[in-house]
């Protein structure tokens, strides 16, 4: 049978503030265990906690860059249970009342738009991190760092539309751009700040009503989101393909073996109790409040997108690609402002650019060639000192050594043989040296052409002017 | 045991082991207590706003500022049973 896949996300991520949400700790990461805490966030009796206003100000932003509507009042509850990650007993999240309702973002697939519709963005406050004992004093206990605890988090629940791991990945891609334009969150996925779960689930292609789903928790990167929902789905086709049934539970997954396994069933799950959290009151958010925030919020992706494919006539791919974070669309801006060949600069960047930091797994932020040395090395292309297979060289050592092109092409003597005499007796050379070739192509084998161009660079060593190089070897041959 | 509420459940919600006398006391009580509220659920609310805290103000806010807690000579740590290199030493979790 045909199953169709059916997935929605849940996305935690944190929000950009000093403090925590309901007291005053610091969130800093990295601190020294237990450092970042307080009375309040580690729930001793008696204290009261107080939200903090940038928190909800930031949250405000994510609901209205993803379109969701504000609730006019919203409040905080208690989801109890126990774990020791949690000192109270309980987790304050909004339940009942969530700030944000019905909102949706587009995401492209193939070239085609497709609108993710998001159920709720509500705000709540982290738990602590628990390290296994075999990392730290006894393997037969566990410790815990509340730092995390109580650091000011968005949850955003998408709707079940998403029908592929790729869909989901994408999904992702444009949320965390969202969240990242808006200056919701940084994003950062290695110290925690984005964290995802997924519920999958399969259908009968055709079949209005959804199977019975899973749920696989803390996806710390896209990667691991694609692969952990591509093991589910082949798990779950195996199970229904065999006339077994799909038991609905939580899992984890294992990015070493890269499978998914039982964390505990549905049976095994928690009542949480829920009820309003008497020691904070409501939030009532007012039209202006709301229009405020909303006259605030920066050019998002999708506006960027549009943007570049009209100002700049680049392709839709490359606008794509150029948004995906608020820092790549600033340094392209840029470069074509220093250089107004919009095309030019995008296909370094996306190709020369990225592929190094790929390799080192950096940001754009952390790069060391800015936008003025990306320029001045086109410009050198421009000026004819180099040719475009030189300047990709003189890149690469100019992303690994920080110097300027200037200086890299200096040192090395790498400037372009523009001298057509000099070119002109090396076109001779390789002539005498292949002249089966050049029978070839006098009898019309045309591609032979662009061997001899190949041998004449080679001989060189890249540094001929291409463009002379063809030149005068038609004048020879032609 | 009246069927209402099921009190070894939420005993064990609470993580709480209570002896069958305490079971039995409690448990009534908390019969009384959902016999209470079934007696205003027969109240016609329709045209109330749900009372979502007792105080009737609203948006009690802090200002985003880090602030290490006061007087911070506080081992919060030695207050736990059990701890280890700063952190707090807990029954092993999978």
């Amino acid at each position: 049978m045909k199953y169709e896949v059916v997935i929605g996300l849940e996305v935690h991520a944190q929000l950009k503030t000093q403090s925590k949400i309901f007291c005053s700790c610091s969130t800093e990461f990295g601190k020294p265990a237990n450092e970042n805490t307080c009375p309040v966030c580690l729930g001793m009796p008696g204290v009261l906690p107080v939200l903090n206003k940038t928190a909800l100000q930031l949250a405000m932003q994510a609901c209205l860059a993803t379109h969701c509507s504000i609730a006019p009042m919203n409040r905080f509850d208690r989801k109890n249970y126990f774990y020791p990650d949690l000192p109270k007993g309980y987790q304050v999240s909004q339940f009942a009342l969530p700030l944000g309702l019905n909102g949706y973002i587009n995401i492209q697939m193939n070239g085609t738009r497709k609108k993710i519709g998001l159920t709720r963005i509500h705000m709540e406050e982290d738990a602590g991190k628990l390290i296994h004992g075999e990392n730290l004093g006894s393997p037969g206990k566990s410790y815990v760092d509340f730092n995390r605890t109580g650091i000011p988090l968005v949850e955003i629940v998408s709707e079940p539309d998403l029908r592929s791991a790729e869909e989901a990945r994408e999904y992702l891609t444009q949320l965390k751009a969202i969240l990242d334009y808006a200056e919701v969150s940084d994003c950062n996925m290695e110290e925690g700040s984005l964290r995802c779960d997924a519920n999958v689930s399969l259908r009968p292609v055709g079949q209005e009503e959804f199977g019975t789903r899973t749920e696989i928790k803390n996806l710390n990167s896209f990667r691991f989101v694609q692969k952990a929902i591509e093991y589910e789905v082949e798990r779950q086709t195996q199970v229904l393909e065999q006339g077994d049934a799909v038991v609905q539970e939580t899992r984890l997954y294992d990015s070493n073996k890269g499978v998914t396994f039982t964390m505990r069933s549905k049976e095994e799950a928690h009542d949480y109790r829920y009820f309003p959290e008497p020691d904070l009151v409501p939030v009532v958010i007012g039209d202006e409040w709301i229009q405020e925030t909303q006259d605030k919020l920066p050019e998002l992706p999708e506006q960027k997108r549009e943007r570049f494919t009209q100002d700049y006539e680049i392709p839709e791919y490359d606008a794509g690609v150029l948004t995906t974070s608020r820092a790549m669309a600033d340094y392209y801006e840029k470069s074509v402002s220093l250089y107004p060949k919009p095309k030019i600069v995008s296909n370094w960047i996306m190709g020369e650019l990225l592929k190094e930091l790929k390799n080192d797994e950096r940001e754009i932020g952390e790069c060391s060639v800015k936008p003025e040395d990306l320029t001045d090395l086109l410009k050198l292309i421009d000026e004819g000192t180099i040719n475009a297979k030189m300047a990709k060289t003189v890149f690469e050592d100019m992303y690994h050594s920080g110097k300027p092109a200037r200086d890299i092409v200096k040192e090395k003597g790498l400037t372009q043989i523009t001298d057509s005499s000099a070119i002109e007796s090396m076109v001779d050379q390789i002539l005498q040296i292949n002249a089966d070739q050049v029978e070839q192509y006098k009898n019309g084998k045309e591609k032979v052409f662009g061997f001899l161009v190949g041998q004449i660079m080679k001989e060189s060593k890249g540094q001929a002017n291409p463009a002379l190089v063809n030149k005068l070897l038609k004048e020879r041959i032609g | 045991m009246s069927g209402k509420i099921d009190i070894d459940k939420i005993a064990q919600l609470a993580r709480l082991k209570l002896t069958d006398a305490e079971s039995d006391r409690l448990g009534g009580h908390l019969e009384q207590i959902i016999d209470y509220i079934d007696q205003l659920n027969q109240l016609d609310t329709s045209s109330v706003e749900p009372t979502s805290h007792v105080l009737p103000i609203h948006n009690v806010f802090r200002e985003d500022k880090a602030v290490k807690f006061a007087d911070d000579d506080v081992d919060y740590l030695a207050g736990s049973p059990a701890n280890n290199q700063g952190h707090y030493e807990v029954p092993k979790i999978i």
